[in-house]
């Protein structure tokens, strides 16, 4: 169950309660949920919705008012997970005055990943043939590449994603969306933000958000099955017309896959009672 | 905090510099144009031999002090550094990082303003070159450090600038070069005596003239050093790795 959120099976990533002020304003407002081992879960909203906000509280770097973040195990943010945790900022953080190998070479070190590791993340990303030039020189896509490159030194168990595809051809999209799942199935869970609806089909689990609340924490099917729609759109506009979210817990799910919940207890605490 | 880690970092600092040449042409040769403009202002009286020692520890120091701090906001305004503490980099090996990594460049800068100085412009030096260039070394170490200290506290490229009109012009205006500092009004000259500046000119000076000895002129060098810990270790200690 959720409190064995160390065993496989369990959940990567447990938030309860999390309210999150910025700029005086609310941005998150007691948000629950549960992110699986090993899967791919989608965080979609439209821009403003909280998306990064909850991102930066998972890795540890967003100053939190209250609630709980459990991440691997551990409180978010604790020193053991800076290696096991990966982010990636919407904007790509590199160095743009340094070439594609060195700046994968200087993370390496400060993670103090394995020395085959630049090659390894160079030809996963397929940067090989710009790793010489400077990362400044490099088009949009190719530096949000060189940040995700980044991203995969030291393997780690769990990558944060924000906004990874925004601007990308759509053949790059695509295997780009390969490669997450490729690293989903050797056993990486991944949170992959968008605002493009259509991505969620990729996706093994969403999290639908708006204005700072959960509309849904569902499979994909099981979102279009609670709203009776066939796309993610017109799921959200549905989600929100009904003014009821669809939080299916993932083990809630796996027990009752083809059932349809009245009750909508908070993902991330589905063995208390209400 | 590691040294590996420490030391990447300000190899990853330099092949930053490596790779920008206006930059490097910058560090290492404006201060001793400037130097040499101040020569030639005074070519026909002898102030430059009073003042000239003193032109040693601003330009570089101002130099120095722009160069890194805008370098370090920059870091934080790419993400860059958002991503390293969100990794296993110490707040220490950061900062240790940039400040050897500048450190280095000071030498560099500091060897050719004091060459260009003594060797082109006549600056005459009764004291010891060698101490004379310590001395050097640290007053450009020291605006390295503020540098840090005063980028830990601007948001933007806009407010680190302003800084210099703060941090480094009273110290420029109460630092002994315009009237000594034992002539300036009482008041004054008390700040003066708590501003770091004002000991790397007293520490030029006194060696140019040699009219101090080599023990007052490392005391002097030992301030400089205590303002510069001082500014890295509160430096470090404001960097945060959860914002808001």
């Amino acid at each position: 169950m959720m409190n064995n959120a160390d065993a496989s099976t369990g959940a990567a990533v447990v938030v309860r309660g999390l309210h999150v002020r910025r700029g005086g304003s609310e941005v998150l407002d007691g948000l629950s949920l549960a992110v699986p081992r090993g899967r791919i879960v989608g965080l979609l909203g439209p821009s403003g919705s909280g998306k990064t906000t909850l991102m930066r509280a998972i890795v540890g770097v967003q100053v939190v008012r209250s609630g709980e973040i459990e991440v691997l195990g551990l409180p978010a943010g604790s020193a053991a997970l800076r290696t096991r945790v990966a982010y990636v900022t919407q904007q790509p953080s590199v160095y743009d005055d340094l070439t594609v190998r060195q700046n994968l070479r200087y993370f390496r070190r400060v993670l103090g990943a394995p020395a085959g590791d630049v090659e390894r993340v160079i030809a996963r990303t397929e940067l090989g043939p710009v790793a010489d030039r400077l990362a400044g020189t490099l088009s949009g896509g190719q530096r949000g590449r060189v940040s995700l490159a980044a991203a995969l030194l030291g393997s780690p168990e769990l990558l944060v994603l924000d906004e990874p595809t925004v601007g990308l051809d759509p053949v790059l999209r695509v295997e780009l969306w390969g490669l997450f799942r490729a690293l989903a199935d050797d056993g990486v869970t991944l949170l992959v933000s968008s605002h493009v609806m259509d991505e969620a089909k990729r996706c093994d689990r969403l999290l639908l958000m708006r204005d700072g609340e959960l509309l849904a924490d569902d499979t994909v099917a099981g979102v279009l099955e609670v709203t009776g729609t066939d796309d993610v759109e017109a799921a959200f506009l549905r989600l929100i017309e009904r003014g009821e979210p669809d939080l299916r817990s993932p083990a809630e799910h796996d027990r009752h896959p083809h059932g349809r919940h009245e009750a909508s207890a908070p993902a991330a605490a589905p063995e208390e009672p209400r | 905090m590691t040294l590996t880690r420490t030391f990447a970092t300000a190899g990853r600092v330099l092949a930053q510099i490596r790779h920008d040449p206006r930059t490097i042409g910058l560090l290492v040769v404006v201060p001793s144009l400037l130097i040499g403009l101040v020569a030639w202002i005074f070519v026909d009286t002898d102030v430059f031999s009073d003042i000239g020692p003193a032109m040693i520890a601003l330009f570089p120091f101002i130099v120095m002090f722009l160069v890194t701090s805008i370098a370090t906001l920059r870091e934080r305004r790419s993400g860059t550094l958002e991503r390293l503490l969100s990794m296993p980099l110490g707040k220490g090996d950061f900062i240790l990082g940039y400040a050897l990594a500048f450190g280095l460049l000071a030498v560099v800068q500091t060897a050719v303003a004091v060459s260009f100085a003594v060797w082109v412009c006549g600056l005459e030096i009764a004291g010891s070159v060698w101490l004379l260039f310590a001395v050097a070394v640290g007053d450009a170490l020291l605006g390295t450090a503020l540098g840090l200290l005063a980028s830990a506290f601007a948001r933007t490229e806009f407010q680190v600038v302003q800084f210099m009109p703060v941090l480094v012009f009273p110290q420029i205006l109460l630092g002994g070069i315009f009237i000594p500092r034992d002539q300036l009004p009482a008041a004054l000259e008390a700040i003066s005596e708590w501003l770091p500046l004002s000991y790397a000119i007293d520490a030029l000076q006194a060696v140019a003239a040699d009219s101090e000895s080599t023990e007052w002129v490392v005391g002097k060098l030992l301030v400089i050093g205590a303002w510069i810990v001082g500014s890295i270790v509160v430096g470090s200690v404001t960097l945060r790795r959860r914002t808001p």
